[in-house]
């Protein structure tokens, strides 16, 4: 296993119109450290495939340099990479078995049979395949199939890092959550490093210690999963993370500190007074999780309607509203809410967070 | 209303009496008669089916029509992979290969006979002229082998572009993962065709193969235009030995080894179709 960076990373694919080119990524800079597990996260079409299939050597970037273990590899064809990929649909070879789909790899570089037998037998007592040993691999349902495609590319001991591409996209929701174990299993004990694209915020966050988050082509924050709830980096960060995604209201200025969108929506002082001498944008992000609710009166809190209620089981979001200002709040699932009522709101000022031109304001 | 499947199903069936319920019986009772021209036929049993099976001329032609079609599957299914193999996959070239495969395939089978007898007739054609060159002295209206292997090439120029257009559709069908994660696995050019694009044409193949061969037992025209069946008996095939029984008027004995010859065809794409799904489901347990 290997340091996996990517310097000043750049990739244009060509367009059909007249050689327009669109930037799919632009001057990326990411390190996944030996060992780690690790996710990629960002809606569709920010550039995860892409940025995994240059590494694999899939694709060649237009510009900027691949780094395994320090060392550049730009130019090295895929094959002589040892990159193990999983894809979204499950890739196996239909007509061998399980076994021999394990073995593949390690045959195809020439291997002595003693220790093909050997590493496949070691890879399917891990991944608890070797009951399916002898099972022609066409037969096996997608997620034994995705199994097995992982093993391929874990079987080479010389295997730099696994890429994983969306790998539960089409698994059974029964079944994902032990695919999801295994990779998990397989990662600690090999100590490989892993790299898993998703779009998926749960997934990324319940498979990984490290999550960097990806919009257009670009990092927004490369952080641990808690740091990234807790404290996102930009709006786009807290809202894409969190379910429901971080509240965002736009912020004025006054003479004592913040006011939001010009409401009657009071704010901590320790919160105004940090913001009142910068310039820009400026916005107020807090979670729904951590907005204070009361269905009782209470002073410097806000008062605000409930418009509509999502009952989701062990919670329920409440869409509130005064004035202009439109905000969601999680709150347990037996509170006393109704559409139409009104209740008591609050922003804890450790829990909110200050964006100027989309850039968290450290206090 | 418990009839009313029934009424549903009334268009179909009766379109399918017309087409194959009524001509099949009729054929059968044909062959259950002797019949001569102007008298009453005469019921004689199943008369006709032995004089058939006995009939060594029955017999040849049978077993050349197996050795035709056998033939014909061998070269045709792996050449048109192999052409489907070459074509390009994108950009400008697809629509223009695809349409000069496709034309033959487009000549009605009479032009097809006419043009190829032009090919090889002996003072004319480009075919004994070119390999008169290599000191071959081609005769497809004398030489029984010429005129067999004549029809046979025929055959392949004129229905391996359907393999091709098959296998190809099979081709484009295959995601480009396969061939990503093959080329991780660091697999050889023969082993990701042997491990990923052969198992993953398979079900277009099987297709293929069962379209041709039951197609390559119907040739009629080519032999009939270029060769009249022969020389000898050389390429006179099932349905020219059948239409020349009838032609004949000898309806008796024609009606019965048409009977004869559409069990052959079912029996034997039943037995192939069998043989391909089931070395396919072994493959899968």
């Amino acid at each position: 296993m290997a340091k996996i960076e990517l310097k000043s990373l750049e990739h244009r694919y060509e367009s059909s119109h007249k050689g327009k080119s669109a930037f799919a990524i632009e001057d990326l800079n990411i390190a996944w450290e030996d060992g780690t597990a690790n996710a990629l996260l960002g809606p569709s079409g920010c550039g995860k495939t892409t940025i995994l299939n240059i590494i694999s050597g899939l694709i060649k970037p237009t510009s900027g340099e691949v780094l395994f273990d320090g060392t550049r590899v730009n130019d090295l064809p895929t094959r002589e990479r040892h990159i193990a990929q999983v894809f979204q649909f499950p890739v196996v070879y239909d007509t061998m078995s399980v076994f021999d789909n394990l073995a593949f790899p390690l045959r195809n570089r020439g291997q002595d049979e003693s220790v093909v037998r050997a590493r496949t037998g070691e890879i399917m007592e891990l991944l608890d395949l070797s009951k399916l040993a002898n099972t022609k691999s066409g037969s096996l349902n997608p997620a034994e199939k995705q199994i097995v495609s992982l093993g391929r590319g874990i079987a080479r001991t010389d295997t730099m890092a696994v890429l994983l591409d969306e790998p539960l996209t089409v698994i059974d929701p029964v079944l994902k959550l032990d695919l999801r174990r295994k990779l998990r299993l397989a990662q600690h004990e090999l100590k490989l490093t892993m790299i898993y694209v998703t779009h998926d915020q749960h997934e990324a966050l319940t498979f990984a210690d490290h999550v960097t988050i990806m919009k257009d082509g670009a990092v927004m924050q490369s952080d641990t999963p808690e740091a990234l709830f807790l404290t996102p980096r930009t709006p786009f960060v807290g809202y894409f993370i969190g379910s429901p995604g971080m509240n965002r209201l736009p912020c004025e200025k006054t003479s004592t500190g913040l006011s939001v969108a010009g409401s009657p929506i009071a704010i901590q002082e320790s919160i105004g007074l940090a913001a009142n001498k910068l310039d820009g944008t400026i916005e107020l992000g807090i979670r729904p999780e951590f907005v204070e609710t009361s269905i009782e009166e209470k002073p410097s809190w806000n008062r605000m309607a409930i418009r509509s209620v999502d009952y989701a089981g062990a919670y329920q979001v409440l869409n509130l509203e005064s004035g202009t200002v439109r905000i969601k709040a999680r709150v347990e699932e037996r509170f006393p809410s109704q559409e139409g009522d009104f209740i008591w709101a609050h922003f804890p000022a450790d829990k909110t967070h200050i964006y100027v031109d989309g850039e968290r304001l450290d206090r | 209303m418990k009839q009313r499947p029934w009424l549903f199903l009334l268009p179909t069936l009766i379109l399918m009496s017309i087409s194959a319920f009524i001509p099949l019986m009729a054929v059968i009772n044909y062959s259950l008669h002797t019949i001569f021209a102007g008298s009453t036929p005469e019921f004689v049993g199943l008369q006709n089916y032995a004089d058939v099976m006995n009939d060594s001329q029955f017999r040849g032609a049978l077993f050349r029509q197996l050795t035709f079609s056998l033939m014909a599957l061998l070269i045709e299914i792996p050449l048109g992979v192999g052409v489907a193999l070459c074509l390009p996959r994108k950009g400008g070239g697809v629509g223009i290969s695809l349409v000069l495969l496709g034309i033959p395939l487009l000549i009605p089978y009479n032009v097809v006979g006419i043009v190829w007898r032009l090919f090889t007739q002996s003072d004319i054609g480009v075919i004994p002229r070119v390999l008169s060159i290599f000191g071959y002295e081609y005769n497809v209206s004398l030489d029984a082998t010429d005129a067999f292997l004549t029809i046979l090439l025929v055959d392949v120029w004129h229905w391996t572009p359907l393999v091709a257009l098959l296998a190809y559709a099979g081709l484009q069908a295959i995601p480009q993962t396969f061939y990503q994660a093959a080329e991780i696995d660091g697999t050889s050019t023969w082993k990701t065709f042997r491990y990923v694009t052969l198992p993953k044409l398979r079900p277009v193949l099987t297709l293929g193969l069962l379209i041709r061969f039951m197609d390559s037992f119907k040739v009629y025209s080519e032999p009939l235009l270029l060769t009249g069946g022969g020389p000898g008996n050389a390429t006179t095939f099932m349905s020219l030995f059948v239409a020349r029984k009838a032609e004949a008027y000898e309806l008796g004995y024609a009606g019965a080894s048409s009977i004869i010859y559409l069990y052959v065809v079912i029996v034997m794409s039943y037995i192939l179709f069998q043989f391909i799904s089931r070395s396919s489901e072994r493959k899968q347990t």
